[in-house]
């Protein structure tokens, strides 16, 4: 076999994974998506139906039980609202962080990092205790609160990551010409960072419009996000497998059409950093 | 004329302001079961008779609801006014005062209820919630395949009987297996079922001095029995299955018997979900040694949070979706096969509920002959058929049936397993301070 047969065939293999593993990963959410337009009957069949006669009861009947879209009204407040907080308290940090380290700088990062090691179950009665003396229990405010805290270390580390890869020739050629360190971090290190920051943004927007724990504990029927409707489709007692399809794939729409179309910048922030 | 247009003007925006700050929201907190989301969609009626209330629904999961309700409860948050609890809670919260008492008086008709339900829904005499819909267990049975076996399926088999029916109906090779049962871990999956089993052989939870029971003879052959029944004629996969994957299987034709919920008659025998819908048969539970305790008792229930500032309005809810009056609303609306069952005597009497479902006096039986008072052939301090009503059994039960369903999955023996949970159980027990 020649080098370039081998090359080829190597590339043939490589593609032949790749394929794979994205066929293997996309397989449940296919699956979710055709169960949604089987009957109760089609869904638990053995073995499994491929080929059926679609129907769309299950999106009337989740139509008519849950009002959809002020649920998905309660995810796009939170995702963004808890987005754009967390990024208005982390940019700074992560400036201050990257460019004026301190001699526990280092400690700090890894000490927020490990808060999200923490199971969330272990502060589950001090926060909902607070939430209820505060009035937050079931308020978007509440959950943008928590949303915003949740993701914050992830975000402030992502910047940070972002932040130190810049040149630090810029800043000094900008100090030279009398800049405050706002202006800095305004007029330099931002316009510098908005690939950074906006696929940062994303990736938070996504964890928050995905978080099921904290909307299902801290809400009850005002603020509800999409996640708490899908939850109200199991049963203890009865078929709901095609209703609770059709539930997760109307949940699922915005967030995945979203990730569609920022594709190229959540790859960017998932991956930057990794190779240098 | 002119003051007159004023004054009508004045009382009618008087009144409307007045009708704006009258209106009470509740918000009912429930389980997603179709008697449930019935109920819900029924709710404009309740509206309807009480223009100044209106409800809002909050539908969970079961764990979730369980523990979203307890936070809410024990924390006194008044996230909601009226819950949907279960027979277990209810004597527990009712005796710590985190409840209201239930309205029962006038036209309520309170004597109407199942006596074994409401005495389940009490504590001292005082209901702390309304049962929406009750259920005890039974055996519903595929007719063709016993037939075809040339076995009879009756009221109380003993459970040699089942077993040697299951050896009969059973047949791998054709994808259909003499009995399902649940095997899935926890204190209201494997353990509903394997605590009514256990009582059937002569076993009990505790002594009267609490001190759990769980390595006594009586335990260990109904666990045995329970482990050799599902490995020799159970479905692959047994100790993964609960009420839901039993159904399916049920629905599908693969199983001769299932033991289970009440509740699961209006399942199988509707067409629209059953491919055995006209082949089912019914049975009461079997029992070993004694009758007492063989098929348990639950009943989804509404209950009223303590802290409630809408108690008023909650009541008023509480008795309409719990009334005669509701059953018939639901019978009249969707058909008297979609009735909640398990409650009221009145339902059972009426000769159009009992035309439309065939499972109606077995369920009844059933129900009745379940006592949550007095269901161990030997005392025990406890009340419950299939738990025991004090806050430790969650855990403890649910430990258990993590132990057993473990043995049915094969990865550890009977005793071994019943030992950890006695030790476990022991432990907890101690800590609580019963002994």
């Amino acid at each position: 076999m020649t080098l370039t047969q081998q090359r080829k065939l190597k590339t043939l293999l490589v593609g032949l994974a790749s394929w794979c593993v994205a066929l293997l990963l996309f397989f449940p959410i296919f699956w979710m998506f055709i169960t949604s337009f089987k009957t109760e009957l089609q869904a638990i069949s053995v073995p499994p139906q491929l080929f059926f006669e679609p129907t769309l009861e299950n999106f009337t009947v989740v139509q008519e039980r849950s009002d959809y879209l002020k649920h998905a009204w309660n995810s796009v407040v939170t995702s963004f609202g808890a987005t754009i907080l967390a990024l208005i308290i982390a940019i700074p940090a992560a400036y201050s962080m990257a460019f004026f380290p301190g001699k526990r700088t280092k400690d700090i990062l890894l000490w927020m990092l490990s808060t999200k090691m923490l199971p969330a179950v272990g502060v589950l009665v001090p926060i909902y205790i607070l939430s209820r003396d505060y009035g937050l229990l079931d308020s978007k405010l509440g959950l943008v609160i928590i949303f915003t805290l949740m993701n914050l270390p992830i975000i402030v580390w992502m910047l940070f990551s972002y932040f130190k890869d810049l040149p630090k020739e810029i800043l000094e050629a900008a100090r030279m010409d009398g800049a405050t360190p706002w202006d800095e971090m305004i007029k330099v290190v931002l316009p510098l960072s908005v690939g950074g920051i906006a696929s940062t943004g994303l990736l938070s927007i996504v964890l928050c419009w995905n978080e099921a724990f904290w909307s299902l504990n801290l809400t009850a029927s005002e603020a509800a996000p999409l996640t708490a409707m899908i939850a109200s489709y199991s049963s203890p007692e009865g078929l709901f497998w095609a209703k609770l399809s059709a539930a997760s794939t109307l949940a699922c729409a915005p967030i995945v059409i979203f990730g569609w179309f920022c594709q190229k910048q959540l790859v960017q922030g998932l991956t930057f950093g990794a190779v240098k | 004329m002119k003051s007159l247009t004023k004054t009508a003007i004045a009382c009618a925006v008087t009144l409307a302001t007045f009708n704006t700050f009258a209106e009470t929201q509740i918000t009912v907190a429930t389980v997603n079961n179709g008697h449930m989301i019935e109920m819900q969609k029924l709710t404009p009626e309740f509206e309807k008779q009480y223009p100044d209330i209106k409800v809002k629904w909050v539908t969970l999961e079961e764990g979730v609801l369980r523990q979203n309700v307890t936070q809410d409860i024990a924390n006194g948050s008044g996230l909601y006014d009226v819950m949907t609890i279960g027979m277990y809670e209810a004597p527990i919260w009712g005796e710590r005062g985190w409840l209201e008492p239930i309205d029962t008086s006038g036209s309520y008709d309170v004597k109407d209820i199942l006596p074994s339900i409401r005495g389940g829904l009490s504590y001292d005499g005082t209901m702390f919630a309304s049962p929406f819909y009750g259920e005890s267990s039974m055996v519903m049975y595929r007719k063709d395949l016993a037939e075809k076996a040339g076995v009879t399926i009756s009221d109380r088999d003993s459970w040699e009987h089942i077993r040697d029916a299951a050896a009969a109906m059973n047949d791998p090779d054709n994808g259909v297996y003499g009995i399902c049962l649940r095997g899935k871990a926890g204190w209201g999956d494997n353990m509903a079922f394997l605590s009514a089993m256990a009582n059937s052989f002569g076993a009990r939870w505790f002594d009267m001095d609490w001190k759990p029971q769980l390595t006594s003879d009586e335990w260990k052959s109904a666990v045995s029995f329970y482990v050799d029944l599902l490995d020799n004629y159970g479905p692959p996969g047994a100790s993964g299955n609960s009420f839901n994957e039993n159904l399916a299987l049920f629905n599908e034709g693969k199983c001769g018997m299932w033991i289970d919920a009440t509740i699961a008659a209006s399942f199988v025998t509707d067409p629209k979900q059953s491919k055995v819908a006209d082949q089912v048969g019914f049975a009461q539970s079997p029992y070993a040694v004694t009758e007492k305790g063989a098929n348990w008792l639950w009943s989804w229930a509404l209950g009223i949070p303590a802290a409630t500032k809408n108690a008023d309005a909650a009541q008023k809810f509480v008795r309409w979706a719990t009334s005669k009056e509701y059953i018939q609303l639901v019978g009249a609306k969707n058909g008297w096969g979609a009735v909640p069952t398990g409650t009221r005597q009145s339902t059972y009497d009426n000769p159009k509920f009992r035309d439309a479902a065939v499972f109606a006096e077995a369920e009844l039986k059933a129900i009745n002959s379940a006592n949550p008072n007095d269901s161990t052939l030997e005392p025990s301090p406890y009340v419950g058929v299939q738990f025991a009503a004090i806050p430790e059994f969650q855990a403890i039960g649910t430990t258990t049936g993590q132990m057993i369903s473990g043995a049915l999955a094969g990865s550890l023996s009977v005793d071994k397993a019943l030992e950890s949970a006695n030790r476990s159980a022991d432990r907890q027990m101690r800590q609580a301070g019963y002994y």
